[in-house]
């Protein structure tokens, strides 16, 4: 039982810290935004910053804990932007309330992400190691040509979809497009709030911690660990990697939303392959597994770029060469070795000075 | 040695029924089991029934099919022919998953243990099934989620009593030596709450302290549990010690059937093993 309550009190304590990061960080902003000491450009990337912490949380739950290399989450980002965007649109008369439409078409924009990703998952499951990889790269790339050429407009009738063009919508007089092909949607009015987001990160947050140290999680970690053993333990393999596939594609629909509702505009294209390959090099530069690493790597990753404006050009070149290294520093052991024995002794030796 | 000549000894085979079991009936009847990979039939015929507690042991040269039974046991293999009875219970149709739910648990040849997990969350993912509660209070945190987690936890470490491992429960898993892998296992496949153990070598790796210290375990499980064992084993120390019914694997086919006894003077066992020339050898000696 002493064994029992140390390792929920470590566990508790190691998410009561992550809370406190995400909180701090919204107090910090707050403060500077209020005395005006907050530049245009970062305060234009707030949300932004909270979508792709979110965006890295729920990949983290797929690659990390669930340990399948997914590199279509973009995909399910851009379902849950444009379902968002066309739910905040076509409600804008029944629900006047701002707030209250933002909550909606993040949930509407969760919940058709999580059908996507049943639709997806199911047949890409199946498949392991490099093969979904590539199965998911695809679907991301499905998703972003179907919605490139999906036309969706709003009259007194009711939503009408189209894949031709904006004229065989048939809107009758007063109706307004929202969805116009690889134009994106335009004119979207701007819900998000940073609140809101913080909010956002903070639910995922508690999800997934909650999640992982449960009967569930622990069962898709068996699965990741040993899939051969957990099925002869009585495991249901396909239906724990799919609640972990869906969930994660769940919350990546909502970050989606609560993206395009930051902007007045939004395109397709912006949800593209490159997109997949940051949130993954979030995931991967804050630690594989680890959540606090995601949010981090996710935050900084999204200003630096902002910052470091005139080196923009090399950024895709520069992150391709920092995830080629952390590959090889990680999977090289004496480079491991050296960075275990240097880090941790500084670190026990900050804590006896008791930095 | 080719396979022709050792269909040629079929024995007769009467099955063992320890004495306390002898009242009850058969807890797993396998008749006529067989299996194709193309055109090698990698088991064929193979029988054996098994009394509620009975200790049984599997032996044969190497590449017999003693994992590939496991394996058609299990159902990591669809059988190409005949049925397995578990408690009279066609498990034709059934998946591992389901296998493991109806009530036969393994351990593997080459460890397969959840590497990254602590001890105890390996032989709480054996008890998964036994855990009630699902998805939502575990978010959530519900009271159900902490009575069933505690309950899970004090039944794990008095799982691990058994092979004195509750001081490990927080190690992780992969860190562990050789035989305390081994161990857990065992541990790990009794939470699932078997009727049937199917053990695969378990002392390979073991010095021969740890190999009779698993002997007397093995008997405690037994009695403890109220279950059947079936294991393969090389040790003949271990297999003639703790075992009260053999059967030899040879090429596929079951050569003999017996208790201990039987089995060691048995010369097909002996030719199996040894080669045609050994019996020659003894016979003459």
């Amino acid at each position: 039982m002493e064994n029992q309550k140390k390792k929920v009190s470590k566990q508790t304590r190691a998410s009561f810290i992550n809370y406190g990061i995400v909180i701090a960080f919204f107090i910090i902003f707050q403060i500077l935004s209020a005395t005006g000491n907050l530049g245009s450009s970062l305060k234009g990337q707030l949300i932004p910053i909270c979508s792709y912490v979110i965006m890295a949380l729920s990949l983290n739950l797929v690659v990390g804990i669930s340990g399948e290399l997914s590199l279509g989450h973009a995909g399910f980002m851009s379902v849950g932007a444009f379902t968002g965007v066309v739910a905040a649109n076509s409600l804008s008369s029944a629900v006047p309330n701002g707030l209250i439409r933002l909550i909606l078409a993040l949930i509407i924009g969760a919940f058709v992400a999580a059908l996507a990703g049943i639709v997806i998952g199911i047949p890409v499951l199946r498949l392991r190691g490099d093969y979904l990889a590539i199965v998911t790269l695809a679907f991301g790339e499905i998703i972003k040509n179907v919605l490139n050429c999906l036309y969706v407009g709003i009259d007194k009738n009711g939503l009408h979809f189209s894949l031709k063009d904006e004229a065989s919508l048939h809107l009758e007089a007063g109706g307004r497009t929202i969805l116009s092909g690889p134009m994106g949607a335009l004119g979207i009015t701007k819900l998000s709030t940073f609140f809101i987001g913080i909010i956002l990160i903070l639910l995922v947050l508690f999800y997934i911690q909650n999640f992982v140290n449960s009967r569930p999680g622990r069962a898709i970690a068996a699965i990741r660990d040993n899939r051969i053993a957990a099925e002869a333990c009585g495991i249901p393999v396909t239906k724990y990697k799919l609640m972990a596939f869906v969930t994660s594609a769940a919350m990546a629909g909502s970050a989606g939303a609560l993206y395009a509702l930051n902007f007045s505009t939004v395109v397709p294209k912006k949800f593209d392959f490159n997109t997949s390959i940051l949130v993954l090099v979030f995931v991967v530069l804050g630690g594989i597994g680890n959540l606090r690493g995601s949010i981090i790597a996710a935050a900084l990753l999204t200003v630096l770029p902002e910052l470091l404006r005139q080196f923009r050009d090399y950024r895709m070149l520069v992150y391709a060469i920092v995830l080629i290294l952390v590959m090889l520093i990680t999977n090289n052991e004496k480079a491991m070795f050296f960075i275990n024995s240097h880090v941790k002794s500084i670190a026990r030796k900050l804590r006896k000075e008791g930095v | 040695m080719s396979k022709k000549d050792i269909k040629l000894v079929q024995l007769p085979s009467p099955n063992f029924v320890p004495e306390r079991d002898k009242d009850k009936p058969l807890m797993l009847e396998v008749s006529h089991l067989g299996i194709d990979f193309g055109g090698l039939t990698a088991v064929n015929d193979f029988n054996i029934g098994m009394s509620p507690t009975e200790i049984s042991g599997l032996i044969g040269p190497n590449g017999a099919g003693k994992t590939t039974v496991f394996n058609l046991l299990t159902k990591v293999y669809e059988p190409t022919r005949g049925t397995i009875l578990l408690d009279g219970r066609d498990t034709h149709g059934m998946n591992t998953i389901q296998v493991n739910q109806a009530g036969i648990a393994r351990t593997f040849q080459n460890i397969r243990l959840f590497d990254k997990l602590t001890v105890e969350d390996n032989v709480k993912i054996g008890l998964h099934n036994s855990i009630k509660y699902h998805m939502p209070t575990g978010v959530f945190r519900l009271p159900k989620y902490w009575s069933e987690e505690k309950k899970a936890h004090d039944r794990a470490m008095e799982l691990l009593k058994i092979f004195d491992m509750e001081g490990m429960a927080g190690y992780i898993a992969g860190s562990l030596p050789y035989g305390a892998q081994r161990r857990l296992e065992i541990v790990r496949a009794l939470a699932t709450g078997p009727k049937l153990l199917l053990l695969d070598e378990p002392a390979a790796g073991m010095n021969p302290s740890e190999t009779s210290e698993l002997m007397e375990n093995i008997e405690k499980i037994r009695d403890e549990f109220k279950i059947a064992i079936l294991l393969i084993e090389h040790d003949m120390n271990l297999v003639m010690g703790v075992c009260e019914s053999i059967a030899v694997l040879n090429f596929g086919e079951i050569i003999a059937k017996g208790t201990p006894s039987d089995i060691q003077n048995n010369p097909k066992v002996i030719e199996a093993y040894l080669g045609s020339g050994a019996t020659q050898d003894k016979e003459e000696a």
